[in-house]
């Protein structure tokens, strides 16, 4: 079987890694892909409880590390999706349980039958990173229109590049009313600050919340315009050409009105 | 009320935008070369040194800055040079 092994990560806590690889396993399991999921975020696992599958975890990647169990033992199959299944890791071990070659022996095993195998790097460019980044086909970098995520966006391409990984980049919450009145950075200003290129745009959407809240990824929500985002890259992913979409602002008749509330 | 009048006569303020995308191209520079503002200093204070042996500058409008082109960073310095000392000194 052809398989992708992408891993995703930012560097900066907080930007949406977890979110975008439940997002994208699901979208590409829509799409009729065979996809596993890797929970590398050991001692802060977060993907089950996005996925809805918290309470289905009986082994994780640190039982199969350690021989406690195999790695088909541990994998939790979606009960929607069924070609989605969530390679869980611990909530109590640390991120030195498992050792970037470990990894790297695992997810070559595991390739043989998946299409896709995502993996959620933790925060950090220590060595969960390191572990998360070993075995993995390319990388996407996960960032938001803000300084710090920027920055230290900047800082985990530099690492990836000198492991010569190749990068896309998504931007998250980004928030069009706000870009267009000049309080925060637009795509163009990304662009030239990281030169690498976007295979995302993703607009701040209160339905992320509500969705997860429910378990169950935005990608499914067919009226959100960031689950629209999320399936545009997923096409992407599958090398479809999709332009990026047109974001709603306000209009001169939207501001009036605002005007008039006041 | 400053900020008022300068609106009124056209002086168009920096957006927030525009200061976050200067600072980032700045600190990113920073970052990539490894240097912080602090060894930046010392060098321009041990280039000034090494310098005035030979010529006398101009320290007010010398500039030395990291400079960022595509993949690589450079080292650029201009240095206005205001007299020659004489040779050996």
């Amino acid at each position: 079987m052809m398989s992708e092994v992408i891993v995703i990560t930012s560097g900066k806590g907080g930007v949406g890694k977890s979110t975008t690889t439940a997002n994208l396993g699901v979208g590409l399991a829509k799409r009729g892909k065979k996809v596993a999921l890797v929970d590398t975020d050991t001692g802060l696992r977060n993907l089950d409880i996005l996925l809805g599958l918290e309470r289905r975890i009986v082994y994780t990647l640190v039982d199969v590390v350690a021989g406690r169990a195999t790695w088909k033992q541990a994998l939790v199959r979606h009960k929607k999706y069924e070609s989605l299944f969530l390679l869980p890791t611990s909530q109590v071990a640390d991120k030195t349980a498992i050792e970037p070659d470990q990894m790297e022996a695992l997810i070559n095993d595991m390739k043989q039958e998946f299409d896709y195998i995502l993996v959620d790097c933790p925060a950090g460019i220590e060595q969960g990173f390191k572990t998360a980044v070993a075995g993995s086909d390319w990388a996407i970098v996960v960032t938001m229109p803000e300084v710090a995520a920027v920055r230290d966006a900047d800082k985990i391409i530099g690492r990836l590049q000198a492991d010569n990984k190749d990068i896309k980049l998504i931007v998250n919450r980004i928030r069009p009313q706000m870009v267009k009145d000049g309080i925060m950075l637009s795509m163009a200003d990304i662009d030239d600050i990281l030169s690498i290129p976007c295979m995302g745009q993703v607009p701040y959407d209160e339905k992320v919340v509500d969705s997860s809240n429910r378990g169950e990824p935005v990608v499914e929500w067919e009226e959100s315009q960031a689950g629209q985002a999320y399936r545009n890259i997923v096409s992407r992913i599958l090398g479809e050409d999709v332009p990026f979409m047109e974001f709603r602002t306000e209009g001169f008749f939207d501001r009036l009105k605002h005007v008039f509330k006041h | 009320m400053l900020e008022a009048l300068m609106k009124i006569f056209g002086k168009q303020e920096k957006s927030s935008q525009q200061i976050a995308h200067d600072r980032l191209k700045v600190v990113l520079i920073h970052d990539r070369a490894s240097i912080s503002p602090e060894v930046m200093d010392k060098l321009r204070d041990d280039i000034i040194r090494v310098i005035s042996n030979y010529m006398e500058i101009d320290k007010k409008d010398m500039e030395i800055n990291l400079a960022n082109d595509d993949d690589s960073v450079a080292l650029v310095a201009n240095i206005p040079v205001s007299k020659m000392k004489p040779a050996g000194h």
